[in-house]
């Protein structure tokens, strides 16, 4: 299950995304990649926390071919749930065109967060247990803070200097946050290429994606 | 009759799951197949039930596909309503009258429509429903069919007195012939293979338990149809006196098994215990609130991985098992409910034949009697021979056994007593499914042998037209909705999904059909391809599990690639499950539609690429699995490597003396050890170890180092047949710190040395010695054979000596239970423990001086300790998989189950392949067996290795991963995910890049998920593909 998908669902206006596959240690393949779609969902929940979703709107379950019943159970109750939700970002207080924005800049960060699972994110071993632990611990999430929340935040930086070029004070005002932090974003930025700052209009310019080579 | 004889090679009799995997290993090792059943449809039993245990796969749906794969296979030719009517000549030129009884119905005009079935105005009980509910006199069997043609029951108004014949008149295809006559035909073939399965124990007949009498109680088998969503009442089970709800369910075990009385079998059924678990899950699964009983008596799991389903069965809530002697039962006149009154051991039972102590002064205390109330009860109905076996081996010339089943040969249990006669499936005696596929393939293998020579002289092969160049046109897609009879057609509304349809991007035509599949409409389809010019196909019907590879052929003979072809399922998806909501379920039908005709526009055509087959095997392992397989190739003509860890050939039954039906083994081998040194196809690989193995399935290599030597083998096909071991159980009870303690093996070795037992008075055995515990969570299978071997052979030699079994629950399956019993009536005494008050044992000084093993159990039938002095203690210990296993699982890349085992790519219907194309298994490796059942899994295999070495190629499917090199960052990320070891980097112009070895990709598609930039695709699951249809699903319609 590729992450791009699931945001890709969201993009489009899912106001849920359910997963289903088969019981752990029943895949059909030697790879076990259910438990690589369990990890995807835990990155992708905190991904929507970030995002200002109800990680809520995105589950996984494990459905085997034989329990039809269960199927329509978990369905019923994931429409259930979701209608007490509300629509998509409506039911969480967003702006339609904030959340577009943020969507989009979680969609843009998806070859980072392959890569920064792999590297840095995976759990040790296939097991559930070791996955919920992994994904519960303080550890991983001071990590998701470090490597993915500050990404994050540059990607919507970036979305928003694609419409137009901002001043550092535009920047806060739109995305909420302190002068600090956006500048500590926009210089980094800039050292990685992403970004200008125009002196003679005073604002940023973008200059390129995160994942697009210099 | 006529005078004619179609030749072909091989008659397979029974179209049940063991016929129909005959017919197919057969058919595709390349021989011409008639395929015979006597019922309207291929299936058999397997057809009626509801899930297969341990895994609890659909069976029907596990099943029917291979029906289809029949009915399309060119060289085999399905011959229902049909049976033998006389078997003339001798092995390789047999002359087989068949009688064809009418089916009043024309196979070649009927569409499968079923209007006729609306209009019959007669109700009958329906056959497959175990008359548990009404179908028509004119109907098709059960949905899946094949043919999918209605016939005619006797009890139709017009067969009986002339008085209907509206069907003749509803039927516009003029399919319905009341004048049909029963039709002769003769064949001529090599050689046939026996697979008319089993019938079930009829309760009715000496009304068992009220079966008969009361309504509220059923056979297993019933219930099986109860459970199911095809079923009397579509998957609710209700009871049959007033169509409620069950709470209460008890079932009742070895009902017309292990019985030594009139009408029943003295033998054990081997498959209703872990039936009888399915069932009770399954019941659980349906109403959580179900209360079950289960009356047994021994609880036999001893097939792999039916342990831990039995654990699984009892450990649900509201389950009771109760070890039980079931009296009687008497049906209460207000609620119709049904009592059973049993004895348990709280004061003492003589349940089964030895669960008693004879002798010994063990005191008769009155049984202990209760009585229960219950909404339905369930028999647990055992297997017997065919009805007409008497028949069968009248008109076949062959033998039947004392138990009326097919006499078979001591040393292979699928030849039967008339050469070119074989063998398959519960006609062999009681087995479960995949023993009747293991011995189907073993009779393919044995027909290969005396057919060899023949092999794809009559064999057909399928011509396509030239597949039509695409490129440059735009996309054509043609929408095919499917009524399904009434399956779709019912619920959802199809002309308007067709309307629908025809207002998508790229549809430039759309149209509905009753039944898309018969074989008429995919010819149809194939010409509406030609003539519209489609160059993609949407059929919106049921599942591509089943029907994919039906209507990709049809694209073929349209002349287009066959991976333009994309399923809505409509069916299972939708109108199954939503069929009291017709106007969601067609707007749903709608949005299934247009996923997939977006997704089939993304679609490209995909080459499958030929590969050539090294026609040679690989075996691992010089037993008897492998020498057997070893030889049932090489006399098939295929050359075989057998590869041997030890300096001789022999394994485990080296150390087998006899077996329980006293074959000398050593005598066996020494033949089949001097055969396979005899055959000149087969090539022994002493004291060798396996140091590599490259390749995949038809092109492997394996280096080999035998006795100091390097070899190098290319091989086809690789052969597991690795063994087990006994475990060695140091510390326990004693063993290897006393000289008295032996294992089972050790004690029989003794004994065929000619023991001295003079100073021995008594011999205990203690059975489950370190499995059936959390460590090893599984029964060894053999040992309680094992013990009653030795405790009889003890008693031949002394019948004085005084010999004990401690069991926990005896499982002599099969037709061990008689040899069960033999051992009790020569005093054998059987005490059961319980594993938490499992015996202790001190080595001491007897009240009379005499140095003994105390050996002390809490006897729960006389509810105190029993102390016994032994002279012996025996010890059955596990079976545990050899030591090479996991080396052998890292060099072919195979599972092993999680003990250890070598794991098969399907429990029920590949129970000698592995998921890794091109590697089979058989013997130990697999799981515990006994000699028997090790011979026949090793043919088995033989057959399935066979079939696949008899191709001059293998297809490779186009739907794997490839590498866009320009994206690639060579992170590796590809490379970790993929288990399968399919993606290499290699160096290129533009630096290292990663690239995909088609042949050994799986095409799972999980280096897609992990690539950051996208460079790795799977084929015809591309990223374009699925985020159209994420895209379509998601838009306003």
């Amino acid at each position: 299950m590729d992450l791009a998908f699931i945001l890709r669902a969201f993009a489009k206006g899912a106001d849920a995304v359910m997963i289903g596959g088969c019981w752990p240690g029943e895949c059909h393949y030697v790879t076990e990649g259910n438990y690589d779609a369990l990890g995807s969902v835990y990155l992708c929940k905190r991904l929507l926390a970030e995002l200002g979703l109800n990680p809520e709107r995105l589950r996984i379950e494990w459905i085997a071919a034989s329990e039809g019943a269960r199927f329509a159970e978990v369905m019923n109750d994931l429409v259930a749930r979701t209608r007490a939700l509300g629509p998509l970002g409506a039911g969480e207080g967003l702006d339609a065109a904030v959340l577009a924005r943020r969507l989009r800049a979680a969609r843009e960060l998806v070859p980072y967060l392959k890569l920064v699972e792999r590297e840095r994110l995976r759990p040790p071993r296939k097991n559930e247990q070791v996955y919920r632990d992994h994904f519960a611990s303080e550890e991983t999430g001071a990590l998701f803070d470090e490597l993915v929340v500050a990404r994050l935040a540059v990607s919507e930086i970036l979305q928003l200097l694609e419409e137009s070029p901002l001043s550092t004070a535009e920047l806060c005002e739109r995305l909420g946050l302190s002068a600090s932090v956006v500048s500590k974003h926009l210089a980094s930025s800039a050292r990685q290429g992403w970004v200008r700052y125009d002196v003679g209009e005073r604002r940023f310019h973008k200059v390129r994606s995160t994942h697009e080579p210099a | 009759m006529t005078a004619r004889a179609d030749h072909g090679d091989v008659l397979v009799v029974g179209g049940g799951i063991s016929g129909i995997q005959a017919a197919l290993d057969l058919a595709t090792a390349g021989f011409r197949v008639y395929l015979v059943e006597k019922a309207p449809t291929i299936g058999g039993k397997m057809a009626q039930l509801d899930k297969t245990f341990p895994t609890n796969d659909c069976s029907m749906c596990i099943e029917s596909p291979k029906f289809i794969e029949c009915d399309r296979h060119p060289n085999i030719e399905i011959l229902t309503m049909t049976e033998v009517e006389r078997v003339d000549g001798e092995a390789g030129a047999f002359e087989v009258t068949l009688r064809k009884r009418p089916r009043y119905v024309k196979e070649e005009l009927c569409t499968g429509c079923t209007v006729c079935v609306e209009y019959c105005p007669l109700p009958i009980p329906d056959p497959f429903n175990q008359e548990l509910s009404n179908n028509k006199a004119i109907h098709i069997f059960f949905s899946q069919a094949v043919p999918l043609v209605p016939y005619i029951d006797e009890r139709c108004l017009f067969l009986e007195e002339e008085t209907c014949s509206i069907c003749v008149g509803a039927c516009k295809n003029h399919a319905i012939d009341f004048q049909q006559e029963p039709e002769l035909r003769r064949v001529k073939v090599g050689a046939i293979v026996l697979a008319p399965g089993y019938s079930v124990f009829d309760p009715a007949r000496r009304g068992d338990y009220g079966y008969g009498r009361y309504p509220n109680v059923v056979t297993s088998l019933d219930f099986e149809r109860l459970l199911c969503a095809t079923g009397p009442h579509e998957g609710e089970i209700l009871r049959p006196s007033d169509h409620k709800h069950p709470h209460r369910i008890a079932w009742i075990h070895c009902v017309g098994s292990r019985q030594i009385t009139a009408g029943a079998a003295s033998y054990c059924s081997s498959v209703c215990c872990s039936y009888i678990q399915k069932q009770v899950i399954l019941a659980k699964d349906h109403d959580a609130e179900t209360e079950a009983v289960i009356f047994h008596n021994d609880i036999r799991s001893y097939g792999k991985d039916f342990e831990r389903f039995y654990r699984r069965a009892e450990a649900l809530p509201g389950v009771r098992f109760v070890r039980s002697y079931v009296a009687v039962g008497r049906e209460l006149p207000q609620s119709r409910n049904v009592t059973i009154r049993y004895a348990t051991d709280a004061g003492g039972v003589r349940g089964a034949p030895a669960d008693s102590l004879r002798g010994g002064g063990r005191p008769s205390t009155p049984p202990h009697i209760q009585e229960e109330e219950f909404d339905l009860v369930v028999l647990g109905v055992g297997l017997q021979p065919p009805k007409d076996a008497s028949r069968i081996a009248e008109r076949f010339g062959i033998e039947l056994d004392p138990h009326g089943f097919c006499k078979t040969s001591p040393t292979n249990p699928i030849e039967t007593t008339r050469p070119g006669v074989f063998v398959s499936g519960a006609f062999t005696g009681p087995l479960d499914i995949p023993e009747s596929v293991v011995t189907a393939s073993g009779a393919g293998a044995l027909c290969g042998a005396l057919l060899s020579r023949r092999r794809g002289k009559l064999a057909r092969l399928r011509t396509y037209p030239e597949e039509r160049d695409t490129t440059s046109e735009e996309v054509r897609t043609g929408v095919f909705v499917c009524h399904c009879g009434a399956n779709i057609g019912r619920v959802v509304n199809v002309p308007s999904v067709v309307e629908y349809a025809k207002g998508l991007e790229g549809v430039v035509h759309a149209e509905e059909g009753l039944f898309v599949c018969s074989t008429d409409a995919a010819a149809q389809i194939s010409n509406t391809i030609r003539e519209k010019k489609l160059n993609r196909v949407c059929v919106a019907a049921c599942t591509p599990k089943t029907h994919e590879p039906l209507f990709r052929d049809t694209l073929r003979e349209g002349g287009i690639n066959q991976y333009f072809f994309d399923m809505a399922n409509i069916r299972e998806h939708c109108s199954w499950v939503h069929s009291k909501q017709k106007e969601e379920a067609t707007a749903k039908a709608k949005d299934i539609v247009r996923m997939s005709v977006a997704r089939a526009a993304k679609l490209e055509p995909l080459e499958e690429f030929d590969l050539p087959v090294t026609k040679r095997a690989l075996v691992v392992g010089g037993g008897v699995a492998g020498m057997t397989a070893a030889l049932g190739l090489a006399n098939q003509g295929f050359e075989v490597q057998l590869v041997e860890k030890e300096a001789e050939l022999g394994g485990l039954a080296r150390r087998i003396p006899r077996t329980l039906d006293g074959l000398d083994v050593q005598a066996y081998l020494r033949e089949l050890v001097s055969k396979v040194y005899r055959h000149r196809l087969i090539h022994v690989a002493h004291g060798a170890t396996i140091r590599s193995v490259s390749g995949y399935v038809g092109n492997f290599r394996t280096a080999l180092e035998s006795e100091g030597r390097l070899l190098e083998v290319e091989h086809g096909v690789a052969l597991i047949a690795s063994g087990a071991e006994e475990l060695r159980p140091t510390g326990t009870y004693l063993y290897g710190e006393d000289p008295r303690v032996l294992t089972q093996l050790e004690l029989e070795a003794r004994i065929a040395a000619g023991d001295e037992l003079a100073e021995v008075e008594t011999v205990v055995m203690i059975q489950c010695v370190g499995c059936r515990t959390r460590e090893r969570n599984y029964c060894a299978r053999v040992c309680c054979g094992q013990a009653l071997k030795n405790a009889l052979a003890l008693k031949a030699r002394k019948p004085a000596l005084d010999v004990y079994v401690l069991f926990r629950d005896l499982r002599a399956y099969g037709y061990r239970e008689d040899h069960y019993r033999a051992a009790a009536d020569r005093d054998v005494r059987f005490v059961r423990y319980e594993p938490e008050r499992a015996p202790t044992v001190e080595a001491t000084t007897s009240e009379e001086g005499r140095a003994v093993l105390r050996v002390a159990v809490h006897d729960p039938i006389l509810g105190q300790p029993l102390e016994l002095d032994a002279d012996r203690l025996v010890l059955s210990v596990a079976v545990v998989p050899s030591a090479g296993a996991p080396a052998l699982a890292k060099l072919f890349k195979l599972a092993q189950n999680p003990d250890g085992f070598f794991q098969e790519a399907h429990v029920k219907l590949r129970p000698v392949d592995f998921a890794a194309d091109g590697v089979f298994l058989c013997g130990t490796a697999h799981y515990p067996k006994h000699l028997q059942e090790t011979i026949a899994q090793a043919q088995g295999a033989a057959g399935r290795a066979a079939s696949l070495l008899a191709q001059d190629v293998v297809k490779a499917s186009g739907s794997v991963c490839d590498v866009k090199e320009h994206d690639c960052v060579a992170c590796g990320a590809c490379i970790t995910a993929c288990s399968y070891g399919a993606i290499d980097f290699v160096e290129t112009a533009r630096g290292k890049k990663a690239r995909v070895n088609p042949i050994l990709c799986k095409g799972d598609g999980l280096c897609n998920a992990k690539c950051p930039t996208n460079a790795i695709v799977l084929r015809h699951f591309t990223d374009e593909a699925l985020e159209s249809q994420i895209d379509a699903a998601l838009e306003a319609p």
